[in-house]
């Protein structure tokens, strides 16, 4: 029982990573209808960005010294993650997807698969293909709990990750460019008219997207303890499929795709093999594909003639 | 005296081992293809296209350029080898690349040893002359390195290559050619079955499953052990055969078996699988990243017990991965350079006078592959690639730095592995297994 508990524990860790990911596909998707391959690469440059704004804050030595890493560097190297994957996301959208916006939808998709090999390329050249172990940020504390081992890493990833997805909610819900987003989701074109700046919304779209996909990457690397340059690749896929399992362009439906992807993965590698841990994932998709197209959250779009 | 290829440029084609140097050490392939998934396969195909573009202009940009610098007067092409006034090895090796660090220490060694050798007044009254090409990691340069090596330099012998894979590819071309060759650390045991010019001076993959079997029976006294492979890499799957088979004779008990594929990161479903059983170590035949990440996963969880391995785990990354999860686990490997036999003690002292660092196993084999190259020559004492072949097939009892080497019929070699126990953030020599 306690090894089922700890399998779902993990299961749900592993989720809400997906789940801050899959955000990013889900709003971008739910404006331009664009799948933004290249969102898996910006999870990894967040987790990048982590690693040496922990190195420039001497998280060595604080490891060294036995004294753990102090909780608002944490939240610094975060934050300056997040501010720079917001500042990729936006050159991204500015460099790649701009021009293309107009074009048909199969041109601005390869463009994105372009900017995510180029991603992926350019990580390994800089900071070489070699995975490095991501450094502490958070020392970790361990207790149990009826036979369930918790970390305060997990803690942590469930903690961040709940704080995120809320504060997106109210920003969507509450504020003027969330409300702006909304708009552009249901008609751009409808929304320049009644004034509303489609370049700026889009922008911020994808600045709150990457930001929230390099928080995933910080989570992820606390989590999974080694990064590397192609670990945008599987993990963005996954997320991917979280989105469309939820019902691609819904927030809440990101989430609980991410969730419910998390867990199968994790109960498939406990139960039946490691090896069907990714296979899953795609199994999930067809079958969500073939069954219900719109996933479970998502509204049926009526095509007009 | 280095000589590496440097007209033309070759083109732009490697294979994609793309993440890590250790890993491509490989007796298995590259470790980051497993990326399949179903609708996007084009994507992913077009990323391996991307790869091959990408990674020799990366190399170009970082190292090869900076290397491929001829470092002293560049030899010519000689006359014939008998008349010549000196002998000539070939090395081919990636001095460049992803598995740049393994080319670079095995030349480093055989350097030191050829070194030693003109400065004891060289072979046979002749100068011996090592001749270093890079392969770059590659398998298609590394036959074109042996060509080479052996139409333009004229080679007597050649050494190479510390990876499998490109020993096999060179290997071939050595063998087409009747030019003896060594691979210094190659231990899939197909290596030398390309014919009789090929030996090696390193164990077989699956001797060292059995030494850490008998190691964890007899001196650890485990009665359950869980297994922990990669079923990506034929190298992992050779080596947990061979452990179970070995443990399992000798009365001991597997009490989970499990397997992850290379480029994981995520071992939790495994380790808590694990946790659940009466395991009294975990035997990860793996690459150090994923052994690292492993040994500090089973640690969150809470699963404590010991972790054991193979040669796969011998690189400085290990310890900067797995760091304190690792300790008081074990590995089988070819060589400690803390061992106490004098011949390894000087090894290490003047490797670490010469280069500034300690020699690591890998460097270890290539200093033995030079030296029984060496020993072949002068027992034959001729310079003739046949008269050498027939002497390497019968060296006996030659006295290496990685411990006592006899040519066996199949041209591997029959020596012992030793067993190192992680201690303090360091690999420390623990045991010697003779075969």
């Amino acid at each position: 029982m306690s090894e089922f508990l700890q399998q779902i524990v993990n299961g749900l860790s592993l989720g809400s990573i997906y789940a801050l990911i899959a955000l990013g596909y889900t709003m971008v998707y739910g404006i331009l209808r664009l799948i933004n391959f290249a969102h898996g690469e910006v999870f990894m440059m967040g987790a990048y960005a982590g690693h040496y704004s922990a190195g420039v804050l001497g998280v060595q030595a604080y490891e060294g010294s036995g004294s753990g890493f102090p909780v608002l560097y944490g939240l610094l190297v975060l934050g300056f993650s997040m501010a720079a994957a917001a500042l990729l996301g936006i050159s991204i959208e500015g460099l790649a997807y701009r021009p293309v916006r107009s074009a048909p939808r199969l041109t601005p998709l390869i463009t994105a698969i372009g900017v995510s090999l180029f991603l992926q390329n350019a990580a390994m050249l800089i900071f070489s293909p070699n995975p490095r172990r991501f450094p502490p940020i958070l020392s970790e504390v361990r207790f149990e709990l009826g036979g369930v081992i918790l970390t305060n890493i997990k803690l942590t990833i469930f903690g961040v990750a709940t704080a995120l997805m809320l504060g997106l909610h109210l920003f969507v819900q509450k504020t003027w460019t969330g409300r702006a987003m909304r708009a552009l989701s249901m008609n751009i074109d409808a929304a320049r008219l009644m004034g509303i700046d489609v370049n700026a919304t889009i922008r911020a779209t994808f600045a709150v997207g990457s930001a929230l996909a390099a928080a995933g990457g910080i989570l992820f690397g606390l989590d999974q303890i080694t990064i590397n340059p192609l670990m945008g690749v599987l993990t963005g896929l996954k997320a991917f499929v979280a989105a469309v399992l939820g019902g691609i362009g819904n927030i809440p439906g990101a989430l609980l795709g991410g969730i419910l992807i998390g867990l199968a993965e994790q109960l498939t590698a406990g139960y039946l093999s490691p090896d069907y841990r990714d296979a899953i994932t795609f199994l999930i998709l067809i079958l969500v594909l073939l069954v219900k197209p719109e996933g479970l959250l998502g509204v049926v779009r009526q095509e007009k003639v | 005296m280095r000589r590496l290829p440097s007209s033309p440029p070759p083109p732009p084609h490697l294979p994609a081992p793309v993440t890590s140097a250790g890993a491509a050490k490989a007796r298995g392939g590259p470790r980051v293809s497993r990326r399949s998934a179903l609708f996007v396969a084009g994507k992913l195909a077009l990323g391996r296209l991307a790869l091959r573009a990408a990674v020799p202009a990366l190399l170009c940009s970082s190292i090869a350029c900076k290397e491929s610098k001829p470092e002293g007067a560049a030899g010519t092409t000689g006359p014939s080898r008998e008349a010549s006034l000196e002998i000539v090895i070939g090395h081919y090796g990636s001095m460049t690349g992803n598995t740049a660090h393994f080319g670079q220490d095995t030349d480093k060694a055989i350097r030191l040893a050829v070194d030693e050798k003109n400065a004891a007044g060289g072979l046979l009254g002749k100068k011996v002359r090592l001749v270093t090409l890079d392969d770059r990691g590659d398998s298609a340069e590394a036959a074109n390195a042996v060509t080479r090596l052996i139409d333009v330099e004229k080679v007597s012998a050649i050494i190479g290559e510390v990876s499998s894979s490109l020993s096999l590819s060179g290997g071939r071309v050595a063998q087409r050619r009747k030019i003896p060759m060594v691979s210094p650390s190659s231990t899939n045991p197909k290596v030398t079955q390309v014919g009789d010019y090929i030996f090696r001076v390193c164990f077989l993959d699956p001797f060292q499953g059995k030494v850490m079997a008998d190691f964890a029976r007899d001196e650890l006294k485990f009665d359950h052990v869980a297994i922990l492979k990669d079923v990506k890499n034929d190298y992992s799957i050779g080596l947990a055969e061979a452990f179970k088979a070995a443990f399992t004779a000798r009365g001991g008990s597997i009490s989970l078996e499990q397997s992850y594929s290379a480029g994981d990161t995520d071992f939790s479903a495994q380790i808590t699988a694990i946790k659940a059983t009466k395991a009294q170590a975990l035997y990860v035949p793996g690459y150090y990243a994923e052994v690292g990440t492993i040994a500090r996963t089973s640690r969150r969880l809470g699963l404590g017990v010991p972790l054991m391995g193979g040669d796969g785990w011998d690189a400085p990354e290990l310890f900067e991965i797995g760091g304190e999860a690792l300790e008081g686990s074990f590995f089988s490997n070819h060589f400690a350079p803390d061992v106490a036999t004098a011949k390894s003690q000087k090894f290490v002292s003047d490797f670490k006078a010469k280069y500034g660092q300690d020699p690591t196993g890998l460097g270890a084999l290539g200093y033995d592959a030079a030296g029984a190259l060496f020993d072949a020559i002068t027992r034959s004492q001729k310079t003739d690639p046949t008269a050498i072949r027939d002497a390497l097939a019968s060296l006996e009892d030659f006295e290496g730095v990685s411990g006592k080497i006899t040519m066996n019929a199949n041209r591997d070699a029959d020596k012992s592995a030793v067993v190192v126990a992680i201690s303090g953030g360091k690999a420390k020599y623990r045991a010697t297994v003779a075969p």
